[in-house]
Formats: structure tokens, C-alpha cells, sequence
């Protein structure tokens, strides 16, 4: 198998058209740039469509556009960008279609920084814009995992009709590992039940529409929607448990903080200390049974993000606040140290010096 | 080598590891080294974060004004004439690809009025998806000689494929680079490798690897 070496933004590019994404629609923002770079390079010649929107809403709403079609189309941007997409994600799992977003996370409020950060996980897992709605939340922590997700995005939002995200972030984005690519997907899922690609006066019209002018209709849609969200949760939940079956400490930690954490529980079980690390794939749906498992002879918990903590609350529900969870984090574009998560974890193991 | 040399290549080509380990080899050998990080395109992973290894090796870094903060705009603050004028030698990081050789075209006059004391060097990988092909590393190296107004003297084999690269993957490329240099008319000056692999190569270049992730 041939090997490349990549940088994350263009392995997440070159996946989706392998994953037959034929169209793009972005509006450039530093860390993610050499996403859209790449696909203005590439998508044409793979025989689709790159088109750089006048803004961040009309690319979300050319997705939008795009799959209703029944296409497979994407979106990219970096977090300011992300909550201009906000309004238009809703529609889209309002209009119940699929589509993939890539959110290159950066340092915020506001403008922040363009250095990494883990700090739209909320917002990606919790409210990606407004009314009852999930998204697939896919957290990579190696730029091979971005490829194999985009893939696995695709299919998912197409197999439940639900859009989604890749929650990557700048160092991830920025950084270059060895990967290899899937072969290029040739059989699609069939959407001629629902896409709106011509009745041709053969088939009664298909409406992709998220406005309900009855309110118990919609009331009716949404409990039909959680339904399907409740087979995603007990169906399609990912996590990897590192060093955890005799660990008293779990670091629970995704993306690129969780490879910082796996350096920390690396040095940290040389110096005797039983630490494991619990690393969610997929966000939403959290992981709550894998975490159960991985935390069976845990004492503590400790939490490591790239924000002020915002996938504690996930990490203390999933765990019914039966182990004390602390928290180690730096936010607005600094990267934690494996020197001080292994500091923080020798605090926890009573070992400081 | 002559006393400016220019480095460019694709971007992820590892112009910066490659630029950091011929920066602390002519210190080492007495020579009073100033460094140029030249991209304003990319703000990750580049020559300016190694100010410190720099400061401590007796190297002198230009980086632009706003480097590596959340102001990284695509503005050049430093006075590369002077320092081309003055140096003893002279190495300039060139950002990625032509986009980042545009900043060179600017001083593309003043620079040629050095050409018999200048290189300008070629970073290819072999293990780079857009570059794999001696055809694609060509049109790349045509396309920034454009954006740069200036001609390439040499080319530096850096085939490696990360942390995964043996011995056998930089012999593998070597026929991929001599293919470039002798396609383009130009000379192959070197080929690198990690220090720590068993390769035995004509003009073979041992590096560290200085461009890494914080948790390597």
C-alpha cells in the first residue's frame, strides 16, 4: 500500500473526493485554508465542483443545496466561520440532509487566534445552531483518522440522513503524518427516494423543506428524528481505551490533546503509576458505555482539553459522578505540554515532588 | 556554499527542517549564520519557532514583526537588502509553493545583482501526495520560478515519509530526484536523511529532526 505524507487539510481533502464529494463549497479562514487550497487544486479534475462562496452562510447553504440534490457535498471552515454555518446546519438537519462540515477549531470568543483549540465542543455536541437536533460529531487524533472519518462522515450522514461534523483542530489540521487512502468510492448510496433531482413527470415531487406550518407536524417529525437519534447512540458510538483495564487514573482526553495525554500516560506508567487513557471518536454520540467500561477499576478521572473544559460534564454524566472528575486544560490557541499532564497526573497520584 | 542561498519547494516539503540543519552546519563550522523566515503564507510549523535552538547556536533569526501571533498578515518588516549586502551567509526559508514565492519575487532584482555569491535550492519529497511524480515536482518548480523571477541552481532530495521512513524508502527516491535535477538541467547538491539511519548515499546530507509535534 502506498504511503504519502500529509498534511491533515489536505488529507481531509483528498478523502471526501475519494469518498465521492463532488462538490465544495468554502470561504477561506486561517488554520483550514489548505482545505479549500487543495480541493481548488483537485475537485475539477476529480470531475466535481470547488466553488469559494462569497461567505461562510452561502457555503452552507450551497451544501444545503447540493444534497438536497442527493450529491455528496462539504463544507469547511475554522471556528469563527463555523458559528456563521450555525443557522444554516440547522436547516439542513431540519430538511433531514446529509452533508459534511469540517470545523479546523482555532482559539475563540470572538476572532481569538488562529492557533489550536478544542473550544467549540460544545457547540459542536450540544448546539450546533437552534431546535431539538443532533449532528455526528467525529473527533480524528492522527491525520490517517482524518482520512478513514471523512469516509465514515459520508456514509453515516448518508445512511441517517443527519449532517456531519469532523471536529478537527489547527495542529491537527497543520501537521504531517504518514497516510494511506481508501480506494475511490465507486457504489453511492441510492437517494432517488428522496433527492430532488427531476421528477422528469415520472414520480410524485420530492420537497426538501424544514418549515412546518402545522405545529404538532413538526412536533410529530422531531420524535420521528430522535428515534432514528436514538439507534445512532446505541449503534454508532467509537472510542479507544489505552492502558485502562487496571488503570486508577483515566485521562479522558480527544483529538490532538488526547495524543498529548498518551504521551503523558506513557512516561507517567514508567514512574509505577497505573494511568489509562479514554479517548472518545465520535463525540456525539458520546461514548457513555465504552466510558463505564474503560473506568471499571478508576479512582479519578482526569479531564484534558484544549478549552476551560467543556467535555467534563459528558465525561461526569457518562460516569453517573460515581469518580471524581478534575480537569487540566489551556485554551485560546496554547497546546498542553506532556510535561504538564504528567504533572498534573502525579498531583492526582499523590506523588507529586 | 555560496554566501546566500535561497530555499523554496512545495509546501510540507520540510524546507524549514532542512533550513534549521544547514543553518546549525555552517555555524558549526565557524560562519556567522542569519536566517531568513521568509513565509507569510503559512502561520504553523515554521523557521521562526526555533528563535531559542537559534539564539543558542549564535544564529541570527528575521522573522516578520507579527510572526507567530494572531496577527501573522502576509507583511514583510525586516530589510532583507541590507542583510543580503551584509551577511556572511545568508539563508532564506521561502514559504511553500508559488504562493509563498511571491515574497521573493519582490526582491528578485536586488538579489540577482548577487548571482555569482547565490543559490536558490529545491526542496522535493518523493513521499509528498502532490509531488510524487518527477513531472509534478517539475511544473511546481517551473510555477515558482515564475512567482519568484528567479532560476533554481540545485536540487536537495528530502524524501522521508515522517517518523515512518527507513533507510530503504530514501534509496528509493534517490532515482526520483535525479530524475528532477536532470530533467531541469540543475545540479542534485544533496540528499538528506536521519542521522540515526544506516544510509550510504553520494552527497548523502544527515539530518535531525527538528519539526515535530510537541508530544515527539
Amino acid at each position: 500500500m502506498e504511503r504519502s505524507l500529509m498534511k491533515g487539510n489536505e488529507a481531509l481533502a483528498e478523502a471526501a473526493i475519494r469518498a465521492g464529494c463532488k462538490c465544495f463549497f468554502g470561504y477561506p479562514i486561517t488554520p483550514q485554508t489548505e482545505l479549500s487550497a487543495y480541493m481548488a487544486k483537485k475537485m475539477q479534475k476529480a470531475g466535481g465542483v470547488f466553488l469559494q462562496a462569497e461567505s461562510e452562510i452561502a457555503a452552507i447553504n450551497m451544501v444545503l443545496g447540493a444534497t438536497s440534490t442527493g450529491v455528496r457535498a462539504m463544507t469547511s471552515s475554522s471556528s469563527p466561520g463555523i458559528s456563521l454555518k450555525a443557522e444554516g446546519i440547522s436547516y439542513m438537519a431540519g430538511s433531514d440532509l446529509p452533508g459534511v462540515i469540517i470545523n479546523v477549531q482555532r482559539g475563540g470568543p470572538g476572532l481569538g487566534s488562529i492557533q489550536p483549540a478544542q473550544s467549540d465542543y460544545y457547540q459542536a455536541t450540544h448546539a450546533m445552531g437552534h431546535g431539538d437536533f443532533h449532528i455526528f460529531v467525529f473527533a480524528p487524533s492522527s491525520v490517517q483518522e482524518m482520512v478513514d472519518m471523512v469516509t465514515l462522515a459520508f456514509d453515516k450522514a448518508d445512511q441517517y440522513r443527519m449532517p456531519a461534523m469532523i471536529l478537527a483542530d489547527g495542529l491537527l489540521g497543520q501537521m504531517m503524518e504518514p497516510v494511506t487512502f481508501p480506494e475511490p468510492m465507486k457504489n453511492l448510496p441510492d437517494k432517488s427516494d428522496w433527492a430532488t433531482n427531476g421528477h422528469k413527470k415520472q414520480r410524485a415531487h420530492h420537497i426538501i423543506n424544514s418549515l412546518f406550518l402545522d405545529p404538532e407536524q413538526l412536533e410529530q417529525k422531531v420524535k420521528e428524528r430522535f428515534a432514528r437519534y436514538a439507534t445512532v447512540e446505541a449503534n454508532e458510538t467509537q472510542a479507544e481505551s489505552y492502558l485502562c483495564d487496571d488503570a486508577e487514573i483515566v485521562v479522558t482526553a480527544y483529538g490532538a490533546s488526547a495524543r498529548v495525554a498518551k504521551s503523558a500516560v506513557n512516561a507517567v506508567r514508567k514512574e509505577g503509576i497505573k494511568a489509562g487513557l479514554f479517548r472518545p471518536i465520535t463525540l456525539w454520540p458520546f461514548p457513555k458505555t465504552e466510558l463505564q467500561n474503560a473506568t471499571k477499576s478508576a479512582k479519578q478521572i482526569l479531564d484534558v482539553e484544549m478549552s476551560m473544559g467543556q467535555m467534563v460534564d459528558d465525561v461526569r454524566l457518562a460516569t453517573e459522578c460515581r469518580i471524581p472528575v478534575s480537569f487540566f486544560g489551556r485554551t485560546g490557541g496554547v497546546i498542553p505540554t506532556p510535561a504538564e499532564v504528567l504533572a498534573e497526573l502525579k498531583k492526582l497520584a499523590g506523588g507529586a515532588e | 556554499m555560496k554566501r546566500i542561498t535561497l530555499i523554496t519547494g512545495h509546501y510540507g516539503s520540510g524546507k524549514t527542517n532542512f533550513t534549521v540543519n544547514l543553518a546549525l552546519q555552517q555555524a558549526a563550522v565557524g560562519k556567522k549564520v542569519t536566517v531568513v523566515d521568509l513565509d507569510i503564507v503559512n502561520p504553523y510549523f515554521r523557521t521562526a519557532d526555533f528563535a531559542n535552538l537559534f539564539a543558542e547556536n549564535g544564529i541570527q533569526l528575521e522573522k516578520t514583526l507579527y510572526a507567530n501571533t494572531s496577527l501573522d498578515i502576509p507583511a514583510i518588516s525586516f530589510d532583507l537588502a541590507r542583510m543580503a549586502y551584509e551577511a556572511d551567509c545568508l539563508i532564506i526559508d521561502v514559504g511553500g509553493d508559488d504562493a509563498g514565492a511571491i515574497a521573493l519575487g519582490r526582491y528578485a532584482e536586488m538579489l540577482q545583482s548577487y548571482q555569482e555569491e547565490l543559490d536558490m535550492w529545491y526542496v522535493v519529497n518523493r513521499y509528498r501526495y502532490l509531488t510524487a511524480k518527477p513531472e509534478e515536482a517539475l511544473a511546481l518548480l517551473y510555477e515558482i520560478e515564475q512567482a519568484a523571477r528567479l532560476h533554481h541552481t540545485g536540487i536537495i532530495n528530502n524524501s522521508n515519509l515522517g517518523r515512518e521512513t527507513t533507510a530503504e524508502l530514501v534509496m528509493e527516491a534517490i532515482p526520483y530526484a535525479e530524475t528532477i535535477a536532470e530533467t531541469a538541467g540543475l545540479p542534485l547538491i544533496c540528499t538528506t536523511y536521519r542521522a540515526d539511519l544506516p544510509v550510504q548515499v553520494e552527497h548523502g546530507f544527515p539530518v535531525q529532526v527538528y519539526v515535530k509535534p510537541i508530544w515527539e
